[in-house]
């Protein structure tokens, strides 16, 4: 057991500073096990968002000594010694204390154009592990939306949230467009309304993926490539019209109600 | 219907309250049935504690193995709940959970399969065959996120951070709607409704050693209780036998009961699979009686009976209980799960990734060449809202109930699996339950501001005691008794201390007092939290202590058979007078199973 020092930042959207917590570590505990200490005992009001503590529900991600962590699943043996820093994370506006507004993600989630599936045959689909596994990849994610936050279209200008999803929406694209059930096409939505363009793929999202979802190499690159062939090579894209039929623009999908 | 509530307020015809599996599909049918829907939700939503489900989704859809069908299913759920089921519930589970199954893949789902291509079924304890839909070991994940998407799809308003305190009701005595607090900045707001829906999920947050995030607070057991329903089988609280006993501060975390469906087996210090020493008469002759036996089952269940390892959860978690008391146990107060030995490093990873993480992120265990140790953590609560099982309705017009908030479907004992299906099952019939009622057209007429500002008050209060008690105090101190008293093995004497330290309990929370301002303050939340935790506990402590014998979830150390005539009652309790009010419980008769349903149960006996 060791004494360490907490630097944990807080206040509201008006400001803040860092107030310092010192604790007594035990053994194997992690980051959320010492501010659930520190709220039980010195500070009662300090607000974290968390859920499971088990690395399932991604609700207490904050920045660890600057670094986007679940604070569930980092232990504090592995940080290095000294003082531990905890700061909301900073793509998002400030709630209080470590906690952040992340509605920017939910109103994404609405924009995405659902699954849009042909009607189920009598005694279900008929899918293949090796058809849905793509798919089950992306589906993964537990939306602790570290991935936003790291991404730096978003986090170091603000108004290219107004045209740029960040890729926790670029995997649930690529999560629907390689859906064995789906029919729609988001091509040009992904492109046009979600910014795919603006990443240039320096992979900072991928790295701190607490599920190790390989959110660059395969699904914001192979998107990438979708989009390139959909937009830019006619031939390629009025291939693609006439052997997938069942497809349809963005436009005529956004609209379409899903079953 | 029209209010004058001075806080901001919301008008809906059906108000969900909770947004786990259960909330987001009673949304669904009742957004299908064109209704105006609101749902409100104390966390973000997609984080509700459906997530933390791993194994799988019970669905007699004989993907598997063809014999399966909703008759053995219901024979299955009922054994397993100890014959303590409301009955109309398990069949319409059985009958239904493959429709809900399948229907969830139109919305997205994507479950592993099986070689030709259909959706995959994992074994699971105390289901004869392999009947779980799952996807690796984070189907909780894969439901809420299926549902999650589908809502959000149809334009459903959401309030998330949103925390319910208690419902309210017309002049008429329906419910009619809930006031409310927004967590970011502490202001309340009142929603009213033609009907509610209470989907509020369980209760572990009252005991120490729990699975339970901080959710569990028993919010719709307590809100419905203290607005005129009934609670049912509270004393029946699941144990499941495989938590996480090491290091101390993850203590109680799940670990699936996959890792055993999957092969994975129980041994004691000495390595011994102690198992075998537990089968009680009502499942000898389905158990295997020798390891070779059992290890013959796993890959045809044609050609050896099921491992022990695979009896229900109660049977397993009193055996470890047991195992451990006789000095047998791991350095750490549990028992060895090992799976290493068993299967194949590739396989283990495969089939449970989460485990595989979790065991090497929080404990620095690689279950590929380790043995887990587990001990049994508070999980499920069988005991709720009693429910007509048709409509989810419940004794007060206006209020339906489903998933683990509700009472009856689980009996006793609760199989792994039966929960999500459950979920989708009742979360449907509520759905539906709610629409037929307001299409009836006798439904609440705006509501008693006078509820709303008495809501106000109580809520507010610790702000302006001084000197009261911090309210981490209480909830730790709650947490340590309700585990000792009321915990897995019950006796008399703990249980009437239990209720004796409960009423202490209810003055220091009439005492509480709170730092800091109303934005974002985890303190007050606790707060507010606290009289539903101690409802919720009062109940269980008084089920526990008149349910004179040991049925499922619920053993007494001083009774440790089963009573015939305790088999026919539910113990059901009301309030009046607010959560510090007085509780009354009377027994009430378990529904008559008719012969033809009967028949399924002795057949197979």
């Amino acid at each position: 057991m060791t004494d360490v020092t907490m630097k944990v930042w807080r206040g509201d959207a008006s400001g803040g500073a860092f107030e310092n917590y010192s604790v007594t570590q035990q053994e194997g505990e992690v980051v959320l096990d010492v501010i659930h200490r520190i709220q039980a005992t010195e500070a009662p009001d300090l607000a974290c968002r968390w859920n499971c503590k088990a690395g399932k529900c991604g609700s207490c991600a904050v920045e660890v000594n600057g670094k986007p962590r679940l604070m569930c699943m980092t232990r504090m043996d592995t940080l290095p010694e000294g003082p531990v820093t905890l700061t909301p994370m900073k793509t998002f506006p400030i709630i209080r204390d470590l906690v952040t507004d992340v509605s920017f993600n939910y109103a994404m989630a609405e924009k995405v154009p659902a699954l849009l599936p042909p009607p189920m045959p009598e005694g279900g689909y008929v899918m293949f592990q090796e058809d849905v596994e793509r798919s089950q990849e992306f589906r993964k994610c537990i939306e602790c939306f570290m991935c936003q936050d790291v991404c730096h279209v978003i986090r170091d200008h603000e108004d290219n949230k107004q045209h740029y999803a960040g890729p926790r929406f670029f995997i649930r694209t690529a999560e629907l467009e390689m859906h064995p059930l789906d029919t729609n096409d988001r091509r040009e939505f992904v492109r046009e309304e979600m910014g795919l363009g603006y990443c240039n793929i320096t992979k900072c999202c991928t790295e701190v993926c607490p599920e190790h979802i390989k959110i660059t190499d395969n699904a914001i690159i192979p998107l990438k490539e979708r989009v390139v062939d959909a937009h830019y090579d006619p031939v390629a894209w009025l291939g693609r019209k006439i052997r997938r039929k069942t497809k349809m623009s963005s436009t005529e999908a956004a609209v379409q109600p899903a079953p | 219907m029209t209010t004058n509530s001075p806080y901001e307020h919301h008008e809906y015809d059906v108000l969900i309250i909770g947004a786990g599996g259960a909330g987001l599909r009673a949304a669904i049918e009742a957004k299908q049935r064109g209704l105006k829907v609101g749902i409100v939700t104390k966390s973000l939503l997609g984080k509700a504690h459906t997530v933390m489900a791993e194994g799988g989704m019970a669905a007699a859809m004989g993907n598997v193995y063809s014999e399966d069908n909703w008759m053995v299913h219901f024979r299955d759920t009922m054994r397993g709940g100890k014959y303590l089921n409301n009955y109309r519930m398990a069949e319409l589970h059985a009958k239904e959970a493959p429709d809900r199954v399948r229907e969830l893949e139109q919305w997205g789902a994507l479950f592993d399969r099986t070689k030709d291509g259909k959706i995959l079924q994992r074994d699971f304890g105390g289901h004869r065959y392999a009947r779980l839909a799952h996807v690796g070991d984070r189907t909780g994940l894969e439901l809420i996120r299926t549902l999650q998407q589908k809502v959000v799809s149809m334009g459903t308003d959401v309030f998330m951070e949103c925390k319910v305190l208690q419902l309210v009701h017309d002049s008429s005595g329906r419910v009619a709607g809930c006031v409310a607090y927004w967590r970011a900045n502490g202001e309340f707001v009142t929603f009213s409704a033609k009907a509610v829906i209470m989907a509020t999920g369980g209760v572990g947050k009252s005991w120490k050693f729990t699975s339970n995030s901080w959710e569990g607070t028993g919010d719709g057991h307590a809100m419905a209780l203290w607005a005129g329903a009934k609670l049912i089988d509270m004393e029946c609280v699941q144990f499941h036998p495989t938590g996480m006993v090491w290091p101390l501060s993850v203590r109680g975390l799940l670990v699936t009961e996959g890792v055993r469906g999957d092969g994975g087996v129980l041994r004691n210090s000495e390595g011994k699979r102690f198992m075998f020493d537990y089968v009680a008469d009502m499942f000898r002759a389905e158990t295997a009686d020798s390891e070779a036996e059992a290890d013959r089952w796993y890959d045809d269940h044609t050609a050896g009976r099921r491992p022990p390892e695979l009896l229900p959860r109660d049977e397993v978690a009193r055996a470890i209980n047991a195992e451990v008391k006789a000095g047998r146990g791991s350095p750490h107060g549990g028992v060895f799960l090992d799976i290493a030995t068993r299967r194949s490093a590739e396989v283990i990873r495969r089939r449970l990734p989460s485990m595989y993480h979790q065991f090497m992120e929080l404990a620095g265990v690689d279950i590929t060449r380790e043995a887990m140790e587990i001990g049994p953590t508070l999980h499920y609560i069988m005991g709720g809202v009693q429910v007509d099982a048709e409509t989810a309705g419940t004794a007060v017009p206006g209020l339906f109930a489903a998933g683990e908030v509700a009472g009856g479907m689980h009996g006793a004992n609760r199989l792994g699996g039966n929960s999500l299906s459950d979920l989708i099952v009742f979360g449907k019939r509520a759905g539906a339950g709610a629409a037929d009622y307001i299409a009836g057209g006798d439904v609440a007429n705006g509501f008693d501001q006078g509820e709303v500002e008495s809501a106000v008050r109580e809520a507010l209060a610790p702000f302006t005691r001084e000197n009261g008690e911090n309210p981490y105090d209480i909830h730790r101190d709650l947490q340590e008794m309700m585990q000792a008293n009321v915990g897995i093995i019950r006796t008399a004497s703990e249980v009437e201390e239990a209720i004796t330290k409960l009423e202490e309990f209810t003055e220091r929370v009439q005492n509480i007092s709170v730092k800091g301002g109303r934005a974002y303050n985890p303190g007050w939340n606790l707060a507010t939290d606290l009289p539903s935790m101690l409802t919720v506990s009062k109940t269980t402590a008084r089920g526990a202590n008149l349910r004179k014998e040991s049925r499922g979830g619920h053993t007494r150390e001083d009774f440790p058979g089963t009573d015939a005539n305790l088999a026919k009652v539910n113990f059901s309790h009301s309030i009046t007078g607010g959560w510090a009010g007085e509780i009354t419980t009377v027994e009430s008769p378990v529904l008559e199973i008719p012969a033809e349903l009967k028949s399924l149960l002795e057949e197979a006996k």
